[in-house]
């Protein structure tokens, strides 16, 4: 009689400890696996633009495409225009490039890239400010990159999952000792 | 309170005996801010106007009878009386040039701004802006636009500013020490007789630092003391004393 109890005891100390770790390891797969599944919307880019094969391959610089306007102010991704300064006609084999050519240059049609860092209409930021930086502290690092990261679309918000948030905005200011007033990031 | 001194205080002097009231301000303003167009300007809850011009009148008789317009832009005030209220520092002094600022996402619409402003120069959007089709072309991508519910006022074209100092910044100059004219709103390049100057009132070299010191100077409501950074200027003592409330005894400001 007495053994019994104790035996019961123990199993009834066994249990919640099991389902709290199957909770508990359900409740962190749901948060970390499952709710971003959920939220974010798989992206891919029009094209599958190859940054290797023009960095490596091609040895051109980021300033080539990404450069600054004449009155400092950034001009972002090139136009249809600038690249078909080299791709007027299909160069390679790559079917991606002809669908490029077929699709974009010879329509005269703009493509319409996803940008992972594209920020709200009101929020102000200049490139030159901080042209001291690599671009790859901000940016994803797609420079050796033969297909183009996944773009992660917030269904809710509409807006990409690296988009830097203004507490990480904040924080860097802080840090190097730039103003934090709401002006300086702000439209 | 306390005030935030800046090495540059960008400051307008406006001459109110060179205004004609033509309202080529007010226009620039509205194309320059992405300010919908209005749908009945006599519903003053439909009416956006950062750069207002009042119309001020003598009180007399035709042959001693004068009128004078006032273009009354946001004071950018040294003591600003909008920011002090706002609960959730939606609005702030704390950049240098000394522009007041006004984070519309932030902006719970709660109007204590709008109560607490001496000027009635902040507007609150009681509806979603509208652009007839086609309108919206003109849209000007370096301002945001507002929706319903949030308070705006004007910014002294603060993109212009930002835009400047990308400019100086590209030439390899100092952004913070910016020429005069290089950073200029879009009311003062659109006046057409030249009452509106603009520049920084730190430096006494720009033209608004030797004309704030005129004797003609005022600025609205100075005994408030908001320190506005917008003077106005006019050789009438008439207009002069409609700035303030002077009481019958007290002699204007000025000359």
């Amino acid at each position: 009689m007495e053994g019994k109890k104790v035996a019961k005891t123990k199993s009834c100390a066994v249990l919640p400890f099991v389902t709290f770790i199957v909770g508990f390891v359900g409740a962190l797969v749901l948060g970390w696996w499952g709710f971003p599944k959920v939220l974010y919307s798989e992206k891919a880019q029009p094209i599958r633009f190859s940054h290797k094969i023009h960095v490596e391959d091609q040895g051109m610089d980021c300033e080539q495409c990404h450069s600054f306007r004449e009155d400092g102010s950034y001009a972002g991704l090139p136009t249809t225009e600038q690249c078909a300064e080299c791709h007027s006609e299909v160069m390679g084999e790559d079917p991606e490039e002809q669908k490029f050519v077929e699709e974009y240059v010879n329509q005269n049609r703009e493509v319409g890239w996803l940008v992972y860092q594209k920020q709200p209409d009101n929020v102000y930021f200049s490139h030159i400010a901080h042209q001291d930086f690599e671009c790859s502290e901000c940016h994803l690092d797609v420079a050796d990159t033969d297909t183009p990261p996944v773009f992660y679309e917030n269904k809710l918000s509409g807006y990409s999952k690296n988009t830097m948030k203004m507490w990480q905005c904040e924080r860097c200011h802080a840090q190097n000792g730039a103003s934090n007033a709401c002006y300086i990031c702000h439209k | 309170m306390h005030i935030k001194e800046f090495k540059v205080k960008w400051g307008m002097v406006i001459d109110l005996d060179k205004c004609t009231g033509c309202g080529a301000c007010m226009v620039a303003c509205q194309a320059e801010n992405n300010i919908a167009p209005v749908t009945d300007g006599s519903n003053k809850l439909r009416t956006l106007t950062w750069m207002l011009i009042y119309e001020l009148s003598n009180g007399k008789d035709f042959p001693e009878h004068d009128i004078a317009y006032l273009p009354r832009p946001c004071m950018q005030c040294g003591k600003p009386s909008c920011s002090t209220v706002c609960p959730v520092v939606a609005t702030t002094k704390d950049e240098e040039g000394g522009i007041v600022s006004q984070i519309y996402p932030r902006c719970i619409g709660c109007r204590y701004c709008m109560a607490a402003c001496p000027y009635h120069a902040r507007y609150f959007n009681w509806f979603d802006p509208v652009w007839p089709e086609g309108m919206e072309k003109t849209l000007n991508i370096s301002t945001s636009v507002r929706p319903r519910g949030v308070v705006e006022k004007c910014t002294f074209c603060h993109h212009r500013f930002a835009a400047a100092k990308e400019k100086a910044r590209a030439e390899g100059r100092d952004p913070m020490k910016l020429e005069e004219g290089e950073y200029i709103p879009a009311c003062v390049e659109a006046c057409p007789t030249g009452a509106i100057v603009f520049g920084d009132l730190n430096n006494p070299e720009h033209k608004v630092a030797k004309l704030a010191r005129s004797k003609y100077a005022f600025r609205l409501l100075e005994r408030l003391g908001t320190e506005p950074q917008v003077y106005y200027l006019s050789r009438r003592e008439w207009v002069r004393r409609q700035a303030d409330n002077y009481l019958e005894n007290e002699k204007t400001k000025g000359e």
